[in-house]
């Protein structure tokens, strides 16, 4: 694939975000589709390509009046959309379709119209998992951070730094579930929920949506949006059982879709090469392993480097600048939230802006290690 | 801890001589026949170099923990606080279990301490491999 021959034309969020009674899942779907067309003045007659996890790409193409030559129902969980954006980029340049939409619609605190999945008792990991009492990903995701924790003298307190410091970037965004500042005492002092997560160290759990539309760069120039060019992109996976996972002190998915997207964008994951950073962080853990899987930090750095206020405001690689998954919003699949941060930054209307950022790195976890994807953004022209 | 309302396993033909080999006392890892790699869980082939000449064997039950979480939250068939662990198999592969006859507190469970399996009927056909401090 090459460099910035597809941008994002379309971006836009649920009109509202956190507990949205009003509508069903697949209608948290269509608001951000027609929010994300009415962004870049689209109608879905204009739109030929879709992909979307959580409901099937059969289901948003009916239900929104779209034909589609192209259609992708990639779910593997949170970074289904980073994937998704990899694919529509590829398709885009082969010639499979010319407009393609994403769309990501969550009811994860109303629950209508998202039944509860059980585990199947058949599956691997209804036979080697759920018969030792895990109950969904509080107590499965974080059970390799005791490992990484001796491995590297990590402390509980550098852990409920993120919370912290991410807070601080949620207070300034008014769309933001959570704003009011943290302390490190207040998030060790929260409910413990799976030894050592507290709640504070655990993402909130709402209701939203979100919704991209990518074309290519020459037609890009025609949309009154400021076109927001995909610079590189990878995605990988390694195991549905949070148990198998090689090392449980990194991930393997991380360490293969990261440095694709690199290698592709022609950058290195630097402060000198990169402006803005999301980690998907369902927990607090992930920025840590995230910095660090990607390239910007040796082993057993990333707790040290986040407690040193350098991806707090004002720092030297601000991350996760909407609050992320732990303050901002997390509807279960959080990729699309991380995604629409960072064309908010590379289009210069965050709520919490970097200034003159024009590098973003996105990068997103799906199920418990399970697979990845990561999209770099770049807001110059080719 | 094998109280009722925990989830359990419905065996597959790939797995079955898994579950057999708990209810008799006996934990059965699968062994490659073309490259010597252990491996878990049960399939019948080995996905470090495809060979579908393998072996099942008998373990040792001998482990190290090696991490952990302690559920604090509600679950049918535990009494919180629980540990939900992942050990480390004397022979190689890891898998997830609880930890028996030991407090469930941090000061307890030290990564890297000695386990050895001990078998936890559940039915007629489901014994879950858990493991206990080892006693030498």
């Amino acid at each position: 694939m090459r460099r910035n021959a597809v941008a994002v034309v379309g971006a836009a969020e649920t009109t509202d975000l956190g507990v949205i009674p009003n509508l069903s899942q697949i209608g948290l779907h269509a608001d951000a589709a027609l929010n994300a067309m009415a962004d870049c003045g689209l109608r879905p007659k204009d739109i030929d390509g879709i992909a979307t996890a959580g409901q099937t790409p059969v289901e948003l193409a009916q239900y929104l009046g779209i034909t589609p030559t192209w259609i992708d129902g990639t779910a593997v969980g949170g970074c289904s959309f980073m994937i998704h954006v990899r694919h529509a980029a590829a398709a885009i340049e082969a010639g499979l379709a010319k407009t393609i939409l994403i769309t990501h619609g969550e009811s994860g605190k109303s629950r209508i119209g998202n039944p509860m999945r059980r585990v199947d008792p058949q599956s691997l990991n209804g036979q080697f998992e759920q018969p030792f009492g895990p109950m969904g990903p509080p107590s499965m995701f974080t059970i390799p951070v005791m490992r990484y924790m001796k491995t590297y003298g990590v402390t509980e307190e550098q852990i409920a730094q993120v919370s912290v410091i991410q807070r601080e970037w949620a207070a300034k965004n008014p769309r933001a579930t959570f704003k009011t500042p943290i302390t490190t005492d207040d998030v060790l002092n929260s409910r413990m929920i799976a030894w050592p997560f507290r709640l504070l160290m655990c993402c909130l759990v709402t209701d939203g949506g979100g919704a991209l539309i990518l074309t290519s760069a020459e037609r890009a120039k025609d949309f009154k949006t400021r076109p927001v060019y995909i610079l590189g992109t990878g995605e990988s996976a390694e195991t549905p059982m949070v148990s198998q996972m090689e090392d449980f002190t990194s991930s393997r998915a991380f360490r293969v879709a990261g440095p694709t997207a690199f290698q592709q964008a022609g950058i290195s994951p630097t402060v000198k090469d990169v402006d803005h950073l999301m980690i998907y962080d369902a927990f607090a853990h992930l920025p840590i392993y995230g910095l660090e899987d990607l390239g910007f930090l040796p082993r057993g750095e990333a707790a040290a480097f986040i407690a040193g206020r350098n991806t707090a405001p004002g720092g030297i690689l601000p991350l996760n600048t909407n609050g992320g998954g732990l303050s901002y919003m997390h509807s279960g699949m959080y990729g699309m939230y991380a995604l629409q941060e960072s064309v908010r930054q590379m289009r210069g209307t965050a709520a919490a802006q970097v200034p003159n950022a024009k590098i973003s790195v996105c990068h997103g976890v799906g199920g418990m290690f399970a697979a990845s994807g990561t999209i770099i953004f770049s807001n110059e022209a080719p | 801890m094998a109280e009722p309302g925990r989830a359990l396993p419905v065996p597959t033909p790939e797995t079955k001589h898994f579950w057999e080999g708990t209810a008799a006392g006996e934990l059965r890892l699968q062994r490659c026949d073309s490259c010597g790699k252990n491996y878990f869980p049960p399939k019948p082939f080995c996905a470090t170099c495809g060979s579908r000449k393998v072996s099942v064997f008998k373990a040792s039950g001998k482990a190290v923990l090696w991490s952990y979480v302690i559920h604090h939250r509600p679950v049918p068939g535990f009494k919180p606080p629980y540990a939900i662990a992942v050990v480390q198999l004397a022979e190689g592969p890891r898998m997830m279990s609880n930890i028996v006859e030991c407090e469930q507190t941090p000061e307890a469970l030290q990564l890297d301490m000695d386990l050895e399996v001990v078998f936890e009927k559940q039915n007629d056909t489901i014994t879950l491999p858990v493991f206990r401090p080892a006693k030498g």
